[in-house]
């Protein structure tokens, strides 16, 4: 209409906004109702109920198994400091050109190759049970030590190849740039390079890393008691699951949050890069 | 001529990238303060010759010397070599992650060991020199594209070359924003620079080279005052070239 004036248009836009907010919350409530009552009216779910989410026996393991995820956060955080130091040189060696350095790309690319394939708990078991049979005399036999060289082993892998993409992502002319200016190729690499194809990774990487924290359940099987571990004891004891979803809540808890920080991280990074960021 | 080294000297240069053989035995001399604008369709060979002599691109035969020194000559420290040689390219190739005096900076730095300090100073003197004081803690994203192309230049300044080698560097931008760069050229020509040019703005060529070279499919086909090559080129395909450019409303 030609007499739609300005400010008329506006409260339509946010007419149109509001309305659309009430959808989606709608929506929502209807497909999370509509789940609800499919799963509380089936046949065996208060038998479910009973064994998974008994709220005494929530309350009764929230303290226990809390205090036994502390080594599995300890036990990722390590693991994740080595795993980050180990791939990137393993990604750098990857990405080193020429015929000369061939015998060390092979290594590299055979390292990814084996321990990707592995299944993470033969390599924990394996290492958990195996090194200690060697009888070595300066290596540890605590499997919490064990277990985690282990999952630093396959991580490493992972996230070497994850690296290795965000190197590759970053267009070819910004290397001529720096060459171009005498850079040599490792400054070119620490100063150029990286810092570009980390940022482009972030994503992928936490999604490495929230994998680790959950695999560092599979070191229960080598005996420590960590959250999952005494999960298994609860749960053994007081012939219910519980236990189980008690250890699956803190799991759960920290990931969340790192999710979030991480699209806070990147949200911040575009923000002061590209144009109109600031006005 | 005067007796001094020349500033540049390409003897036979060769270059090929698998059968294509791009570059065919160039043969060019620039003196020191010389401006040189090189022109030609795309794929005549301007922007690989630039690589070449930036030692970005390895040549098959044939030998460059820079100030008197062989710079195609095995065992030459090619970092060095760059120092001295600053090259701009079409696409700017700024490095996003830092802002312009990161960018400015990071040679000086890394490359001539300058202190964080001293190397802020030269940088800030020369931004401000070229109109980018007030953009030093920008990133290249948030700059318009004449501008990031400024500080390309500055970038490339910022280690003291004796030789500038510049690649297009205007093709990438919205045409109101060619003039601030060319601007920027023509003070460092006044400013006695030595500079290979490649080029598609021939008003600009004519303007300001001392020397035009038409590169044909790798062959540095005819060269001359711009005067002699923009009103009687005496090759059939320069000729044939200058028309499409003024066809094109370029010239």
């Amino acid at each position: 209409m030609n007499r739609a004036n300005g400010s008329d248009r506006a409260r339509r836009g946010s007419l149109l906004q509001i309305s659309s907010v009430w959808v989606a919350v709608a929506s929502t409530v209807v497909v999370f109702a509509a789940l609800a009552l499919i799963i509380v009216n089936a046949p065996g779910w208060p038998k479910v109920k009973h064994a998974f989410f008994d709220p005494a026996e929530f309350r009764a393991y929230f303290a226990t198994i809390g205090h036994a995820f502390v080594l599995n956060i300890k036990i990722f955080l390590v693991a994740e400091v080595l795993i980050l130091t180990l791939a990137m040189v393993l990604a750098v060696l990857r990405s080193l050109p020429g015929p000369v350095f061939l015998p060390i790309r092979l290594l590299a690319i055979g390292y990814t190759d084996l321990f990707r394939g592995i299944p993470t708990i033969l390599l924990v078991l394996l290492f958990g049970f195996g090194i200690p049979t060697l009888q070595l005399s300066h290596v540890t036999r605590d499997p919490v030590y064990l277990g985690a060289a282990a999952l630093v082993v396959i991580y490493t892998a992972y996230v070497s190849e994850v690296y290795r993409a965000g190197i590759d992502s970053v267009h070819p002319s910004q290397e001529a740039a720096a060459r171009s200016l005498g850079l040599t190729r490792g400054q070119t690499m620490q100063t150029v390079i990286l810092p570009q194809a980390v940022r482009r990774v972030i994503p992928p990487l936490l999604n490495d890393f929230i994998g680790l924290q959950k695999d560092t359940a599979l070191i229960s099987v080598l005996g420590p008691v960590e959250a999952l571990q005494r999960a298994n004891l609860g749960s053994a004891s007081e012939f219910n699951y519980t236990p189980y979803v008690v250890a699956a809540f803190f799991f759960v808890l920290i990931t969340v949050p790192q999710a979030r920080l991480t699209d806070w991280l990147i949200a911040r990074d575009r923000k002061r890069q590209m144009a109109g960021g600031r006005v | 001529m005067s007796n001094a080294i020349p500033a540049l000297v390409c003897t036979d240069v060769h270059k090929s990238f698998g059968k294509l053989e791009v570059l065919k035995g160039i043969d060019l001399s620039v003196d020191e303060h010389e401006v040189i604008c090189l022109i030609g369709a795309s794929g005549s060979g301007k922007s690989t010759l630039l690589r070449c002599i930036n030692l970005l691109e390895p040549i098959n035969r044939g030998s460059i010397q820079v100030a008197g020194q062989e710079i195609t000559a095995p065992n030459v420290d090619v970092n060095q070599v760059r120092r001295g040689i600053g090259i701009v390219f079409q696409a700017f190739n700024l490095f996003p992650h830092m802002s312009v005096m990161g960018n400015v900076t990071l040679a000086p730095r890394k490359v001539m060991g300058l202190s964080r300090s001293q190397a802020d100073a030269e940088a800030v003197e020369l931004l401000d020199r070229f109109g980018l004081a007030d953009k030093r803690d920008e990133y290249p994203d948030r700059l318009s594209g004449g501008q990031q192309q400024r500080v390309a230049i500055v970038r490339a300044l910022a280690t003291h070359p004796q030789l500038m080698l510049l690649d297009e560097v205007t093709s990438a931008l919205d045409p109101e924003l060619v003039a601030e760069v060319l601007n920027v050229i023509r003070e460092l020509a006044a400013g006695g620079m030595t500079m290979l040019i490649a080029t598609h703005e021939m008003g600009f060529a004519r303007d300001i080279a001392r020397r035009v070279c038409f590169l044909d499919e790798g062959v540095l086909l005819e060269q001359g005052p711009p005067e002699q090559i923009f009103s009687s080129p005496r090759e059939e395909r320069t000729q044939q070239f200058l028309q499409r450019i003024i066809e094109a409303g370029r010239m």
